[in-house]
């Protein structure tokens, strides 16, 4: 590579999703401070708008796949398949987001700039082949979501999410960071396929790739808060804005899975016996503990940060099995899992009121009788995550469960099902206290949900019983990109 | 005619689907609805038994097998044999009774009660036809989630901890059977059809490792044994019957019990016989634990209802001996025995509820002399009582005899030990008629009792009509249901047959009993 390097055309359409969001997120900025009080109205909806068109991008760039920019990022179906899944999750979260902001009285540009830079940093990391640029998108969507869980910064709650989040997001990427320095010092390469030739040769010192591999474990650990890495999970969460926290606990996880799964699937896929043990004593404690913890709570948010805990441990056991169809789980299973995720935290954005004020479980009570539709939609999505056949947490959780068998993984296979049967109990609870407990206050006095929340709670029901009912609908293209570089 | 088990499947999830979308103010309107469309979908059921009157199949009926995911290869593939077909309208009748007689009991919520029970009539009736192990475990699934909801919302004061308990229990042991079935579908090569697998374990295609058919037998046998439920696994039963609304009672205790003893039938035994046959020992030892201490707890429950759900512990004990015993009369019996207890446990609670509507009570103790007042009352539950005990000429008589018959066959132990469980039957039931029936009125029990009226006739006519039916002439019902085990037990023989002539030499009553057994199914015994 020497100075005056020019990328051939076809490389920037390969980034046309991150272009597109880019351009769109610094006019929103822009725009805002030209147009003043009226913009507010119109700003939410072109950042929709950005959002399509940067899905119509996703496609035009996975039709002119390929690696970009000297190898640096790479187009592949695995890296489409989660681009168009963060971006989807970006339009779920906004929908959300209008009439919460509204009563908040928060509806300010810079929001929709965030998530769409965020969205431009999980796109990159979707498609990083190369471990700076894994860092750089990291950073980018990090950076956006540190400053979204504060985004009411005259709530407490908020600050407090927000400090924690970034505190311990920033020792996550500084235990990246050093492992790709490790790894670099190793291999004297930063590119993920390089590195992989590099270990294949056996001149590397397995030592010194195993300890970079471990610091790198740790730094994706924290970012898909998988056990024992996971204590901020349910913090933040709680703390932050509920369309914030659907954003955050279903866009960037998804992108550092994707992240996770290819930098070990490709680049230390030589000394897979290495790190499997770890994962597989990993996604188990994960699980129990995202579970266990689960059972016990009363804040609904704070039961959904650690069933997301648990949920991470199912995708992780996925990893465990180390196969192509192991792959195609992880896809399928976080697409499920955001729907789910984003739907679930719909209904809370919706339920809360202002300040938040009903978050707790029992809050709910007799909201099938009240709100019998939005009732009904949620006790889906619940269904869904207890594992319930006919939807996609379903078929999420068989595929899991079967690439697990399939490599021969049958106790983790067997204590992940047990721990499925666990989780059933708390989301049960949720559904007991919306169709077995008389209304209270809470649900007396909700006002009929909004078209954004019916929209964005009625995608995510529509996208869990599809996939629920066709998943051949997604997990052919998953299966197809699950041998990553296609 | 193929089609018309995909119509009986179909035609509850069309009305339940068009019943969530009644307005819900039109109480009556829904009400009919629920009792037309149950009536019509039992109409079109009673046309499945034709291939069995005309000649009588010696394999599947109405099959149908459609294309439902590719990868994993998932069938709809539906088909019945002759204890299919009996099950389904054992559910298909019961369906519109329960309608019927939560006529006036049901206020709260009508419409999305009986929205539920006909989602559950779906599942249970696909149960009863899966022949894709993995759509068996939708509908396995799917069967759950109404019944959660019939109990957690029209059950009584601790109906929530029931709900709940109902539904972790069932959940607990069905997550296993799926870890089992995706198992099964890797070993097979990539197929979840229950026909194929069988034919390639039989064929020697797929071989199965001793260890792993025993754990696979074990985890089929779990989920299966807490629906039935095997003692120790039962301590959900009573909680739910007890808290569940009438109609909740019945299905439960008429149908969804079965989908256990169903399930050890048609998968646990010819999927796995030689686990099956090494761990039937234990099996039938729990079984005959469970049908003596369901007897004993039953006689001192104060509780009518408590009572009769312990009362189905000692039942269905019954049935897995049976099942386990792998004699031709025993599994002829312990079919036969599912489809008396269905009806007349049913019976027996829909008689329960109709006091409790009367009394609001169902401690035993609030009642007494009920036959002064209400003397058709009486008379109905008489002869339901004296089904349940099993008096000769009523339908369980014929069921225990057979299953008894069975066991005296295999090891005549058990069935000294099954026969105390039919003379303690006979004290708990009699004791509770004494009580409950006899004995001197009180003037306030007098104005509250009034007779059966003809809607609650209506319910139990059909019911008593069935236990005098399946009593005197079984031979109504019998063939297709021997047809069926015969073929189920010549599948369990065949690989006794095959495994042990590995070993050594074969005692000589085994090579006799299977290639008898053989010669009805021509094709396995080579």
């Amino acid at each position: 590579m020497h100075a005056s390097y020019m990328p051939p055309l076809a490389d920037y359409v390969r980034v046309l999703p991150e272009l597109i969001l880019t351009v769109a997120g610094t006019l929103i900025m822009l725009l805002e401070v030209l147009m003043g009080e009226r913009s507010r109205a119109i700003l939410g909806y072109f950042s929709l708008i950005a959002l399509l068109a940067a899905v119509w991008g996703s496609v035009i760039a996975f039709e002119t796949g390929g690696p970009a920019f000297g190898g640096l990022l790479i187009v592949d179906g695995y890296a489409s398949f989660f681009r168009i899944l963060v971006i989807a999750v970006g339009i779920l979260a906004i929908l959300q987001s209008f009439n919460y902001l509204d009563r908040e009285k928060a509806n300010h540009g810079e929001y929709y700039a965030l998530i769409l830079f965020s969205i431009v940093g999980q796109c990159v990391m979707a498609s990083a082949n190369e471990l700076i640029m894994v860092f750089i998108g990291l950073e980018i969507s990090s950076i956006a979501t540190y400053v979204l869980a504060d985004f009411l910064r005259d709530d407490r709650r908020n600050n407090e999410s927000s400090i924690k989040y970034f505190l311990l997001g920033s020792f996550a990427t500084a235990f990246l960071l050093y492992g790709i320095a490790w790894i670099y010092g190793a291999t004297a390469t930063t590119s993920l396929p390089a590195i992989r030739a590099a270990l294949e040769t056996g001149r590397v010192s397995i030592t010194l790739a195993s300890l970079a591999a471990a610091l790198m474990f740790v730094g994706f650990a924290f970012k898909v808060s998988a056990a024992p890495f996971q204590i901020w999970a349910p913090d933040v969460y709680q703390g932050a804005p509920a369309p914030v926290a659907a954003f955050m606990s279903a866009g960037p996880k998804a992108a550092a899975f994707a992240v996770f799964v290819r930098v070990f699937m490709t680049a230390f896929d030589p000394i897979v016996s290495r790190w499997e043990p770890f994962l597989w004593g990993s996604a188990l404690l994960t699980m129990i503990v995202g579970n266990f913890a689960a059972l016990t709570q009363q804040n609904i948010k704070r039961m959904l940060a650690y069933s997301s805990i648990a949920h991470a441990g199912y995708i992780m056991v996925a990893i465990a099995a180390h196969s192509e169809i192991g792959i195609a789980a992880v896809m399928f299973y976080l697409a499920a899992y955001a729907f789910m995720q984003v739907g679930a935290f719909a209904v809370i954005s919706y339920f809360a009121r202002q300040g938040e004020r009903y978050v707790n479980v029992d809050d709910l009570a007799g909201l099938g009788w009240r709100q019998p539709v939005v009732a009904a939609l949620f006790t889906v999505l619940l269904l869904s995550f207890i594992g319930v056949p006919l939807t996609a947490g379903f078929f999420g959780k068989f595929y899991i469960f079967k690439a697990a068998l399939d490599a021969n993984l049958v106790w983790l296979a067997v204590l992940g099902l047990l721990n499925s049967a666990v989780a059933a109990y708390y989301y049960l609870r949720v559904l007991v206290v919306m169709y077995f407990r008389e209304p209270g206050e809470a649900s007396d006095t909700v006002a009929a949900p909004t078209f954004g929340i019916q929209l964005a709670l009625g995608a995510s029901v529509a996208g869990t019983l599809v996939l629920g009912i066709y998943p051949s609908l997604l997990l052919n293209f998953a299966t197809y990109s699950s041998q990553l570089g296609r | 005619m193929n089609y018309l088990l995909n119509v009986v499947i179909a035609l509850p999830l069309v009305a339940f689907l068009i019943a969530i979308l009644l307005p819900k103010e039109q109480t009556q309107t829904i009400r009919v609805f629920a009792l037309g469309s149950s009536v019509v979908t039992f109409l079109v059921s009673l046309g499945l038994i034709a291939p069995w009157w005309f000649h009588s199949p010696r394999g599947w009926a109405f099959e149908t097998d459609l294309n439902w995911i590719e990868s994993p290869r998932i069938h709809y593939h539906v088909a019945i044999d002759g204890v299919g077909l009996w099950l389904i309208l054992l559910t298909t009748l019961l369906t519109p009774i329960c309608v019927l007689l939560s006529w006036r009991y049901i206020s709260k919520r009508p419409k999305e009660f009986y929205a539920f029970l006909l989602l559950l009539e779906f599942g249970l009736v696909g149960v009863f036809c899966s022949l894709d192990l993995f759509l068996f475990y939708v509908f396995w699934e799917i069967a759950l989630v109404p019944m959660y909801f019939l109990i957690g919302v029209w059950g009584y004061d601790r109906r929530i901890y029931a709900a709940v308990k109902f539904f972790l229990y069932t959940m607990a042991g069905s997550v296993l059977m799926l870890g089992a079935i995706i198992y099964l579908y890797n070993a097979a090569g990539g197929t979840f059809d229950y026909v194929e697998i069988l034919r390639r374990l039989q064929s020697g295609q797929m071989g199965l490792s001793h260890e792993a058919e025993l754990w696979l037998f074990l985890a089929f046998f779990v989920a299966f044994a807490i629906k039935v439920p095997l003692f120790p696994l039962h301590t959900w039963l009573p909680d739910a019957h007890v808290e569940a609304p009438t109609a909740g009672s019945v299905m439960l205790a008429s149908v969804m019990l079965k989908m256990g003893t169903y399930g050890l039938l048609r998968f646990c035994l010819p999927m796995f016989p030689n686990a099956a046959h090494e761990c039937a020992d234990w099996i039938i030892t729990l079984a005959i634990i469970g049908i003596i201490y369901g007897a004993l707890v039953a006689m001192v429950q104060p509780n009518m209802k408590k009572l009769v759900a312990y009362s189905s512990v000692s039942h269905l004990g019954f049935v897995v001996l049976g099942l386990f015993s792998f004699t031709q009369a025993g599994m002829d019996g312990a079919v036969y025995q599912m489809l008396n207890h269905g009806i007349s446990t049913g019976a027996l609670f829909i008689l329960v509820g109709f006091l409790n509507e009367r009394r609001h009570s169902l401690e035993i103790s609030a009642y007494g002399g009920v036959a002064t007042p209400a003397p058709g009352l009486s008379t109905a539950f008489m002869i339901t009582m004296l089904a349940s005990i099993g008096l000769p000429m009523l339908n369980n008589f014929v069921g225990e005899f057979l299953v008894l018959q069975g066991a005296a066959l295999a090891n005549f132990r058990w069935a000294i030990f099954a026969a105390i469980g039919v003379i303690l039957s006979a004290c708990y039931m009699l004791w509770l008629y004494q009580r409950v029936f006899f004995g001197r009125a009180t003037e306030d029990l007098k104005h509250h009792m009034p007779d059966l009226n003809a809607r609650e006739w209506a319910c139990m006519v059909p019911l008593i009509a069935m236990m005098v039916w399946m009593g005197c002439f079984s031979q109504s019902f019998m063939p297709p249901i021997t047809t069926a085990t015969s073929g189920i037990l010549a599948q369990t023989a065949t690989m006794t047959e095959m495994q042990v002539r590995r070993l050594k030499p074969a005692p000589p009553n085994l090579v006799a009993q299977a290639s008898a057994c053989g010669k009805a199914e021509a094709p396995h015994a080579r």
